[in-house]
């Protein structure tokens, strides 16, 4: 009990953050017109690819060098790897949404 | 972490500044993005933001002890990284063909998964890293989204078919069981770093076998459900992993992400009046509980038959479903669409939230075939015109119209809302044979008095059509 107290106010600010992005989440997203589910759904997965930022963070502080050292190489290539998958995510995904939506545009008139 | 008030510098207050305008973008984009008008500027409000925190953490981040910048030679790498990856991911987006989209997606977002799941794998190996249950939960999550989304596009792509068998949800249950314990030995374990290493390795593993099993026995109508659940993992992924570096913009984005998916996919459910839980368990496959009903006979149509009727219509609906995106035959469709409005028919296109492989999908196959888009009609908007209907057709969809959801309490589908085609004057089902849809029930649609049976290739079909339409 003491240990779920001691969590929760170690971690109080992000737990509130956590409760109200919830809640901003389902509000923003309540009623949308099926015609937009899947830009939607893309544009979402395009920022979930904020994970690009961890992968900047590492590669950045990775020790060019001592990369012999303990796992260091390793971690670097994975980090790179993170970057990759990560811009990937990010880039692909804005672009298929802003495809997407270029094509609903047309023909809107 | 470092967080002595005399050590932050101007840099830093800027750095966080900037992830909070960064996490404001985000929200305002994706607001925008759920209107039709300004939908195209959320998407770039989005990666405006994205593009902020990116640049302000590789020139404000300062990490170590003395505290440092991203030194340049790392910063080449990162700047080489990311145009790699930019031109890739552009090139992808770019190139592949509107109707692979649903695959595109998964795709994109199996990348994701991985960037969190080896962000978290390094992490987990950094003895300044307090934080191992958020760290383990980005790995393990981050598999899972990896993992299950690569079987999505596998199976979007036509590589690998559903597969389901009654002991694979146990199976399913015994990974998840694993991975859960896994999580749960390496926060209590005392054992020597490098066994927890090796230890991390088997748990994702197991992750990325669980993410396999789950998606696996998947398919069909549950699509849109699992691939919106798998866009929302990679968001508390990410989110996992931003609490790491306690990172707002990581945190805030992921877990905004995260909701936002979730709330898409259980409105996916509720399209199919079915709980999340049933479609991750798999309640379907292979109806135990097929009605006894006498089936009857179906009665086929002749092209010109069929164009003759639609020709003389003066009120048409189109229910398209997943065969329709199979057979490519959007741009015909919009032909014969446009042709029989030419002729004054009054032209609509019933869309079920659920038809499809993924949310929204025949919202963009038709898109791109040019159908305007105030032609698409949602189910709850056409239904009560119905009755009124001339003529609807059925282009390879299946379930999405079977009236067993509505009167036979014994079928799998019952209490599905359902497109009414049943309702109509005349039914005309277009399909490549007798099969049966995903869930693997006789469709009374089928043997209906109103309706005829157009077999064959859904293009073929549709190009014969127009063709005799022409010529009338």
């Amino acid at each position: 009990m003491d240990g779920i107290l001691d969590f929760f106010y170690t971690n109080k600010e992000a737990i509130f953050i956590i409760a109200l992005t919830i809640f901003l989440g389902i509000e923003v997203i309540s009623n949308v017109p099926s015609v937009l589910h899947t830009p939607l759904m893309s544009g979402a997965n395009a920022i979930s690819g904020v994970i690009i930022i961890g992968g900047i963070i590492l590669v950045g502080h990775a020790d060019l060098e001592n990369l012999k050292e303990g796992s260091h190489l390793l971690n670097l290539i994975l980090g790179i790897f993170a970057l990759l998958f990560g811009t990937l995510n990010v880039v692909g995904g804005f672009v298929v949404t802003d495809r997407m939506l270029e094509m609903f545009k047309k023909k809107k008139k | 972490m470092n967080t002595l008030t005399d050590t932050i510098s101007n840099g830093d207050k800027i750095l966080e500044f900037s992830y909070l305008l960064a996490a404001i973008f985000f929200v305002i984009g994706l607001k925008l993005l759920s209107h039709p008008e300004s939908a195209r500027k959320g998407n770039l409000w989005a990666a405006a933001g994205m593009l902020l925190a990116m640049i302000t953490t590789m020139f404000l981040h300062r990490e170590g002890t003395p505290l440092v910048r991203i030194p340049s030679g790392n910063l080449a790498i990162i700047l080489v990284a990311i145009v790699v990856g930019s031109v890739v991911g552009a090139v992808i987006a770019r190139r592949v063909k509107m109707t692979a989209m649903p695959q595109l997606v998964s795709l994109f977002n199996a990348s994701g998964g991985a960037a969190s799941a080896l962000v978290a794998l390094i992490e987990f190996s950094n003895p300044d890293n307090q934080s191992a249950l958020v760290t383990l939960l980005g790995l393990v999550i981050g598999a899972i989204a990896f993992s299950g989304s690569m079987i999505a596009f596998g199976k979007l792509n036509g590589n690998i078919k559903d597969i389901f068998a009654g002991w694979m949800s146990y199976v399913n249950l015994l990974f998840m069981a694993a991975v859960v314990a896994g999580v749960v030995f390496l926060m209590v374990t005392n054992a020597p770093v490098e066994t927890q290493q090796v230890m991390v390795y088997a748990l994702l593993g197991i992750a990325l076998i669980y993410g396999v099993t789950f998606v696996m026995p998947i398919g069909g109508a549950d699509m849109p459900v699992v691939i919106s659940l798998l866009n929302s993992l990679t968001g508390i992924a990410a989110a996992m992993a931003g609490f790491i570096y306690q990172n707002q913009a990581m945190i805030l984005g992921g877990i905004f992400v995260g909701a936002a998916g979730m709330i898409l996919t259980l409105l996916m459910c509720k399209a199919m009046n079915r709980s999340l839980l049933n479609v991750i368990i798999g309640a379907f496959g292979g109806g135990g509980a097929a009605s006894d009903r006498e089936a009857g006979t179906v009665k086929e149509v002749s092209v010109t038959d069929a164009a003759v009727l639609l020709s003389y219509s003066s009120k048409v609906v189109i229910v398209p479903g997943y065969g329709l995106a199979v057979a490519q035959a959007q741009h015909v469709c919009n032909e014969m669409g446009k042709l029989l409005e030419a002729n004054g028919v009054e032209v609509k296109y019933a869309i079920h939230p659920v038809a499809g492989r993924m949310p929204g999908h025949m919202n963009v196959l038709l898109a791109e075939a040019d159908v305007p888009y105030d032609k698409l009609v949602e189910m709850d908007e056409i239904n009560p015109d119905m009755p009124n209907t001339d003529v609807v057709v059925v282009i390879g969809a299946n379930d999405v119209v079977n009236p067993a959801s509505l009167d036979d309490p014994s079928s799998p589908i019952y209490g599905m809302p359902i497109i009414k085609a049943h309702e109509a004057k005349n039914i005309i089902v277009m399909k490549r044979g007798m099969g049966k849809g995903y869930a693997a029930i006789e469709n009374f649609l089928f043997y209906n008095e109103k309706t005829r049976m157009l077999f064959g290739n859904a293009k073929d079909s549709l190009q014969k059509l127009v063709a005799e339409i022409k010529s009338l």
